[in-house]
């Protein structure tokens, strides 16, 4: 079944994916299915899911970078699996803040650059951003709200501590208030006090512009202070595909 | 940050990697440039041996061959030609000058040629560059020889150094004029031309030294000194070939026709350029192995970007990753991926013309006093900047083969890149 409307639970909800058929062009062996997945505004979820899970794919999926064979992946109201490349490129900048585990960050950059760059592909996040003054005035406010001292906002990124890098790359990932905030694994490369501290400013933000939150990690002990906790295995289920 | 800054930056964080790129690819235009300027120097310095002179007249015989003996010493004349026919030549009105050559005799295997003191005056290679002389001056006694820049240096001649004549033009044996020794009195600036592996002498100096000779062998009955030949009449009836100068430019073609239908003999007048041009195609198969030369630098040149810019992509693959995350669009990833390469190429392509540049200015005159190869200082020809052009064209459409791999699987890079 492959209807061009959406129905009322796909409008309602910040994500949701019904239905996906998803195998790797090109590479055997390889497919994922979900059959029914939501999350609602504002949710935060936690994904349990070690690798080779399907989380990568799962993640793509989400993020507009590949499109499912069948099926239907809505944001916000708008099922990213039927836009073409570009107009999935504009969603995911409109409306996704995405966290990887490490080297977040263009190295040639400033910490100021590095939490600009978003707006440069959505005119609806730099509109937000400018609310109260100017981009940078807004960066600013992030990037010490984060815990970073405005006299290392101009200097360049590669000195700065792995923990300091992961804040920016929150400050970037929440710049402009986008829907949908998308970590994977973002404290695997932090000790413990520092992945405390992380995920309390993390939460804040994401709390204070309302964004729906993705964890995923395989470390349970994170999952705590999340409204939902999920292995990745309940949502999709992955298998080999047969070659006919 | 535009998408300019943002390749400008990033190859700014990879300094190192891109400016070696940058010189290799430099270093490949250099050299390409530099083999296509010589490949044209060789050609131009040939086609440039005479010029100045209208005409060349011999006996009857292919324009090549009769260009061969009388510009470039190879070879001999079929017969030699009458003073009777020059002074003909000579009268007409349309004849501004008339230089006699003879030849027939050698020195230690260099070729030796009778002609005029006229000769220095009226011979001229490329552009019309007169003849000129590093020390000593023309001859001035019966036994004077000027020497060509190669013999002087290649023999070790200096002003004064005796000469002795060798009849025929074998490098060892033959019979020696050894009774009427010459003495350099002029050595003449390099030319790259066959002038700089010639023995000059006078007209009168060859007929005296064979005055006494009977059927290619010193006469066995009479003898005569070198001082006794200096009162004797000297003026030879025959010699090898002419160069001839005309008043005007149409003069040309009715001299070459007055010559070619000359009755009492039967004489060819050739035009040096023309003939020029017939032997380059001829030997121009040097020109086809550097024209092959430049094409592999080219080859070289474009293996070296590719390989430059696909090694750089793993480095690259996070940044690519990370611009996806954010939303930035395919064509943005591709306008900086081609922007790079077409930054490093160009950059490549005007250092290492400003290389070449630098090069010609600072080893031009070296190149032309050692090799008498002249290397023009000019602006790049249209087949260079085609070339330069191919080489930018084939930088962009590589940088787009990173882009092609970046544009799907980028943002499972950012997630599974573990460094």
């Amino acid at each position: 079944m492959y209807s061009s409307e959406l129905s009322d639970t796909d409008r309602d909800c910040l994500l949701a994916l019904n239905d996906v058929r998803f195998h790797w062009p090109g590479r055997d062996g390889f497919a994922l299915s979900v059959d029914s997945f939501s999350l609602d505004f504002g949710e935060k979820l936690f994904l349990k899911g070690p690798s080779g899970s399907g989380k990568s794919t799962l993640l793509s999926l989400i993020c507009g970078i590949v499109s499912p064979d069948s099926g239907s992946v809505c944001i916000d109201g708008t099922d990213i699996a039927k836009l073409g490349a570009s107009q999935a490129d504009r969603l995911r900048a409109d409306k996704l803040g995405i966290i990887f585990q490490q080297f977040n960050l263009l190295p040639y950059g400033s910490m100021l650059q590095n939490v600009l760059l978003p707006l440069q592909f959505s005119s609806a996040r730099r509109e937000r951003a400018s609310a109260n003054g100017t981009p940078e005035d807004e960066a600013q406010r992030l990037l010490q709200r984060l815990g970073l001292s405005p006299d290392q906002h101009a200097r360049g990124v590669t000195r700065l501590s792995i923990g300091q890098q992961q804040r920016v790359a929150v400050a970037r990932a929440i710049i402009g208030s986008p829907r949908l905030i998308i970590a994977d694994e973002p404290t695997s490369a932090l000790d413990a006090d520092n992945r405390d501290e992380f995920l309390k400013l993390l939460f804040e933000e994401v709390t204070r512009v309302n964004a729906g939150l993705i964890l995923v990690s395989h470390d349970q002990s994170l999952a705590s202070g999340f409204d939902r906790r999920m292995d990745i295995s309940d949502i999709a289920s992955t298998a080999a595909t047969e070659v006919v | 940050m535009t998408t300019f800054m943002l390749a400008w930056q990033s190859i700014g964080n990879r300094r190192t990697t891109a400016l070696l790129s940058v010189f290799a690819i430099a270093l490949s235009i250099t050299l390409f440039l530099g083999v296509e300027r010589m490949r044209i120097g060789a050609k131009s310095s040939f086609t440039n041996t005479i010029s100045g002179t209208d005409l060349i007249v011999g006996a009857r015989a292919g324009s090549v061959q009769l260009l061969l003996y009388s510009v470039f010493r190879i070879g001999n004349a079929t017969s030699n030609i009458s003073m009777d026919s020059l002074d003909a030549i000579e009268a007409r009105d349309d004849v501004a000058w008339v230089v006699p050559i003879s030849l027939g005799d050698s020195h230690r295997g260099y070729r030796v040629m009778g002609t005029s003191n006229d000769y220095f005056e009226h011979y001229r290679y490329r552009n019309k560059q007169p003849l000129e002389f590093s020390v000593g001056q023309r001859f001035e006694d019966l036994f004077d020889v000027v020497i060509g820049a190669e013999i002087a240096q290649q023999l070790g001649y200096q002003i004064g150094a005796s000469v002795i004549i060798s009849h025929g033009i074998g490098a060892i044996g033959g019979n020696k004029h050894d009774d009427m020794p010459f003495k350099v009195s002029g050595i003449l600036r390099r030319t790259g031309t066959p002038v700089d592996r010639t023995v000059h002498v006078s007209l009168a100096a060859l007929e005296a030294i064979h005055l006494d000779w009977e059927n290619g062998s010193p006469s066995s009955s009479f003898r005569l000194s070198a001082d006794q030949v200096r009162d004797l009449d000297l003026q030879p009836s025959t010699v090898t070939a002419a160069l001839v100068g005309t008043r005007t430019r149409f003069g040309i073609f009715q001299v070459q026709r007055f010559v070619n239908e000359f009755k009492n003999e039967p004489l060819t007048a050739v035009l040096p350029g023309v003939a020029l041009q017939e032997l380059w195609s001829i030997v121009g198969v040097a020109e086809t192995a550097l024209t092959a030369v430049s094409a592999m630098v080219v080859l070289t040149a474009i293996l070296g970007l590719v390989t430059m810019i696909l090694s750089t992509l793993n480095e690259r693959r996070q940044e690519i990753a990370i611009l996806r995350s954010i939303g930035a669009h395919t064509g943005t990833i591709f306008s900086l991926l081609m922007l790079e390469a077409v930054i490093l190429a160009a950059g490549g392509i005007l250092l290492g013309t400003g290389l070449l540049y630098a090069l010609l200015f600072a080893i031009n005159p070296w190149i032309e006093q050692s090799f008498g190869l002249y290397l023009a200082i000019e602006a790049p020809s249209l087949y260079e900047l085609k070339l330069m052009g191919l080489i930018l064209v084939i930088a962009c459409v590589v940088g787009t083969v990173p882009a092609l791999r970046a544009y799907r699987q980028s943002l499972v890079d950012g997630m599974s890149v573990q460094r």
